[in-house]
């Protein structure tokens, strides 16, 4: 049981959890994960530890409301206790002084970026954020970006916001503009994949942080393995970041629908229960 | 008092003339009462064995001939003393019966369920050299523990006063719950470390209820609460806390029992298709996230073509697994015949009568995906069975161009497991295999770190409960003398 000593809204969807994890938060890195499971009969989802405080003892995750289970957790308050929480997973980001890097995210990828944008600075990088979504209300963390990175340029398909467009065309603008020494992309497989794409033209290596469905994040099921360069790999020992050039973007994506239909009677169940409906 | 005294007490000489041999070799093997297969083939939870009623297990016991040279004992990876418990068991004195079996079992109701029995301690009894059905030692056993559990009169076990050394313990499935039991009757305070959020080890997430109910391994746990042994769910040795940790902490030695959780694949074409998964993930999602209550947040897919690659206890559990969720073909798909099957006697038995069927020498090639990337079918190549590998199992060849297609909605993997990489990855110098298990010493259990001892799967590769909780067992005797020192 792990106590929530502090709540904050980013947006209606994206939301702040301060959690009392005085272990983990001593053996984190950025780039690992826990896995968390909310009530008795909770799944367990995996979740970026985007910060933590020693001192405190405490770490922080930035949780998007998706679907029934990132719901229950975004709906507990200050207060509350986590059922159960466990890490750090996977293995940490390789993080050293590249050059120039570009952090292309979006959607849900946004909130597990931002540790890695901190580590990144912190190692001496010239930091550019990629910041993409559909739309301007969609665009979350902005500010929590601009703290961190030196330079983070907008993207919306619709143009409601910062720049028109997809986040490629936000990462070949760079790229055309200034020499690139590496590439993170952390986002809904679809975007990583043209990400992954545009910078194999380019020959900029690029590490993609994959998040695949997980059962135990611990090795023990395979629910989250994926093909790299021609080998099976579990995203959550071997991972969560990959070579992105190397890695099979279309099987990870056939792989991620796999639960679509179930999981979508599990969220019209959850909303008819709390009279959304 | 040795074995040869022991059998010598007037209550088993009297015992042993009650009734001549032939009288006792001539009584038929005691049937343990059963679901009917229909009706279990569509329950879950319920269990399929239901355990003999007192008359039964003393009837059985007569069958025993309390041999001098009890040569089932030698098939008990343990030890247990089997002609004592089971001539107790004649006498009806069942709660005496249950501390003989605690002097060398930590855990009798589960090893009682689900030990090879006919591969162990009942392939050696006296009866089969006479073509006749070994003495139901398994089922006595289980009896027995049951009859203590159910009494209300569960004996506690003595405790030697607290020494107040810390002795940690990582993982908590059989191996590591005996050796938690042991060090705390000696006086240890002991802290087991587990990485998921339930205690028990395989005995939660893998083996099933209608095999070993959860109350059951809970009852045990509490037991070993009760002696003052804590437990620490959600925490990883070697990620959440390193040994480095522990031993700051005071630690003065640590069991490691960390199991063989690293599922194997085949390796072959489509294995990635949906629909395909290991029999950890499956059978985790349905025993420890309960996937398939109404009430419960994670999903499971409910197959109606399933097949399971393997012919093990797990892949047994997990084909009556599926059966009992609705499939209407639940198929065994496995490379050797029936014979060389390394699943329990028992379980096969039950398989078949719940309507599994047995894809025997059949080994799968590919498997072919629909538009969305679910698994529709699968390439069976057909095998036949050629020399004797090292394993002494004749080893299967293939029978060159000949396969079968199957439609199939969903597969299971189920070709065995790994060690865990984790704490032999966290801990530098400890010395592993090319396997990845660790390396003890054989009398000892202790690995070349001297504070580290090591027990159960992540030293054998995937064995049995038995032997897991006789490696904790033995671990921590040694562990004890060698703090002694
Ligand atoms: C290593 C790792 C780190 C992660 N870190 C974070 C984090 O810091 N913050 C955060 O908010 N989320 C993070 N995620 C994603 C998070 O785990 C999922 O959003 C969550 O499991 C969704 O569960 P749910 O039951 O709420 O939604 P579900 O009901 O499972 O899903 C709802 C919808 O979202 C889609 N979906 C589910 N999982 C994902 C996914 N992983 N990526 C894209 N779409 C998905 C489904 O297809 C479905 O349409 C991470 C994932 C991984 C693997
Ligand atoms: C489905 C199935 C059916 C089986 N059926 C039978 C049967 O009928 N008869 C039989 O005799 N055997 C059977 N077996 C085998 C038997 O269960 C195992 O041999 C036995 O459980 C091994 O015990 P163990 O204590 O070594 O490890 P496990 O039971 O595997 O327990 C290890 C525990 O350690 C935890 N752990 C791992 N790493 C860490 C870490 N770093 N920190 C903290 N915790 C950690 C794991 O989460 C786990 O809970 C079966 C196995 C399976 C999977
Ligand atoms: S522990 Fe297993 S092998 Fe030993 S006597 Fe009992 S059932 Fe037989
Ligand atoms: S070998 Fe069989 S008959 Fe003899 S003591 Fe053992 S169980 Fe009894
Ligand atoms: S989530 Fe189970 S092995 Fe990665």
């Amino acid at each position: 049981m792990n106590k929530i000593v502090s709540k904050e809204y980013f947006s209606a969807n994206v939301i702040k959890f301060e959690v009392e994890a005085p272990l983990i938060a001593r053996s984190r890195k950025a780039g690992h994960f826990v896995m968390v499971k909310v009530g008795a009969k909770g799944e367990r989802i995996p979740l970026t530890i985007a910060d933590a405080n020693i001192l405190k003892g405490t770490i922080t995750l930035v949780v998007q409301k998706m679907g029934v289970s990132s719901s229950k957790l975004c709906a507990l308050n200050e207060g509350d206790y986590i059922t159960d929480l466990v890490g750090p997973l996977g293995k940490a980001t390789h993080i050293e002084n590249f050059g120039t890097v570009i952090c292309a995210c979006g959607g849900v990828g946004t909130a597990p970026m931002l540790p890695i944008v901190a580590a990144l600075k912190e190692a001496g990088n010239k930091v550019i954020t990629v910041l993409a979504a559909r739309s301007k209300d969609l665009i979350i963390l902005e500010e929590q970006m601009k703290k961190l990175a030196d330079e983070v340029i907008v993207m919306t398909d619709d143009g409601s916001y910062g720049n028109k467009g997809l986040v490629t065309n936000g990462v070949e603008k760079v790229i055309n503009r200034e020499k690139v020494d590496l590439c993170v992309t952390i986002g809904p497989a679809i975007m990583m994949k043209f990400v992954s794409l545009l910078t194999k033209k380019y020959d900029v290596p690029t590490l993609a942080s994959l998040n695949t469905i997980m059962v135990d994040g611990t090795g023990m099921c395979g629910a989250c393995r994926v093909s790299v360069g021609g080998k099976t790999k579990f995203v959550c020992v071997d991972g969560p970041e990959f070579d992105a050039h190397l890695v099979d973007f279309d099987e990870m994506l056939m792989r991620l629908g796999g639960y679509r239909d179930i999981e979508r009677e599990e969220m019209e169940k959850l909303k008819c229960a709390s009279g959304a409906f | 008092m040795n074995i040869t005294e022991e059998r010598a007490q007037q209550w088993r000489v009297d015992l042993r003339n009650a009734m001549k041999a032939k009288e006792r070799t001539g009584i038929p093997r005691v049937h343990m009462p059963e679901l009917d297969p229909q009706y279990r083939s569509h329950t879950l939870f319920e269990e399929v064995n239901l355990g003999l009623t007192p008359e039964m297990a003393m009837q059985e016991a007569k069958r025993c001939l309390d041999c001098a040279n009890p040569t089932c004992m030698q098939g008990c990876p343990v030890g247990i003393y089997i002609p004592k418990f089971v001539k107790q068991v004649e006498t009806g004195d069942f709660l005496a019966a249950a501390r003989t079996l605690k002097e060398t079992s930590a855990l009798p109701a589960v090893c009682g369920r689900v030990c090879p029995q006919e591969k162990q301690c009942e392939a050696q009894c006296i009866h089969t050299k006479m073509n006749k059905d070994a003495v139901g030692i398994g089922n006595l056993e289980r009896f027995v523990a049951d009859y203590e559990r159910e009494s209300g009169n569960i004996s506690v076990p003595e405790t030697a006063p607290a020494n107040g050394i810390k002795i940690a313990v990582v993982g908590s499935g059989p191996a590591g719950l005996s050796f938690a039991g042991d060090m705390a009757k000696l006086g240890y305070d002991v802290t087991v470390f587990e990485a998921l959020h339930e205690i028990g080890g395989v005995l939660k997430y893998g083996i099933p209820e209608f095999r070993l109910p959860n109350a059951i391994v809970d009852v045990e746990i509490n037991n070993l609460k009760a002696i003052g042994v804590k437990f620490i769910n959600n925490c990883i040795v070697g990620k959440t806390i390193t040994i480095d940790d522990l031993k700051a902490d005071g630690f003065k030695g640590v069991f490691v029992g960390s199991g063989a959780g690293l599922p194997r694949f085949m390796n072959i074409k489509g294995e990635n298709l949906v629909g395909i998964m290991s029999s950890n993930e499956y059978l985790t999602r349905v025993n420890l996230m309960d996937a398939s209550s109404e009430n419960s947040d994670t999903p499971v897919f409910l197959g109606k073509k399933v097949a399971v690659i393997g012919g093990g206890n797990t892949a047994m559990d997990s084909v009556r697994t599926a059966r009992r969720l609705g499939a209407e073909r639940a198929m065994i798909v496995y490379r050797r015949s029936e014979e060389e099957m390394p699943a329990r006697l028992e379980e096969v038995k039950h398989a078949k009568e719940e309507g599994i069927e047995f894809m025997t020498l059949r080994n799968p090639i590919d498997f072919k995906g629909n538009v969305q990337g679910r698994v529709v079918q699968m390439t069976l190549q057909v095998m036949e069975l050629g020399e004797p590998d090292a394993s002494g199992r004749r080893s299967p060849v293939e029978v060159p161009g000949k396969t079968e297609t199957i439609e199939v909605d969903e597969v299971i993997i189920s070709v065995g497991v790994s060690p865990n990489p984790l704490i032999p990855q966290s801990v530098t110098g400890l010395e592993v295999t090319k396997w990845g298990t660790i390396v003890v010493n054989n009398d000892t259990m202790q690995t070349d770190i001297p504070m580290i001892f090591a027990g159960g799967d992540i030293v054998r590769g995937g064995a049995t409960v038995i032997l897991a909780m006789g490696d904790g067992r033995k671990a921590a005797a040694s562990m004890h003398e060698w703090l002694s020192k």
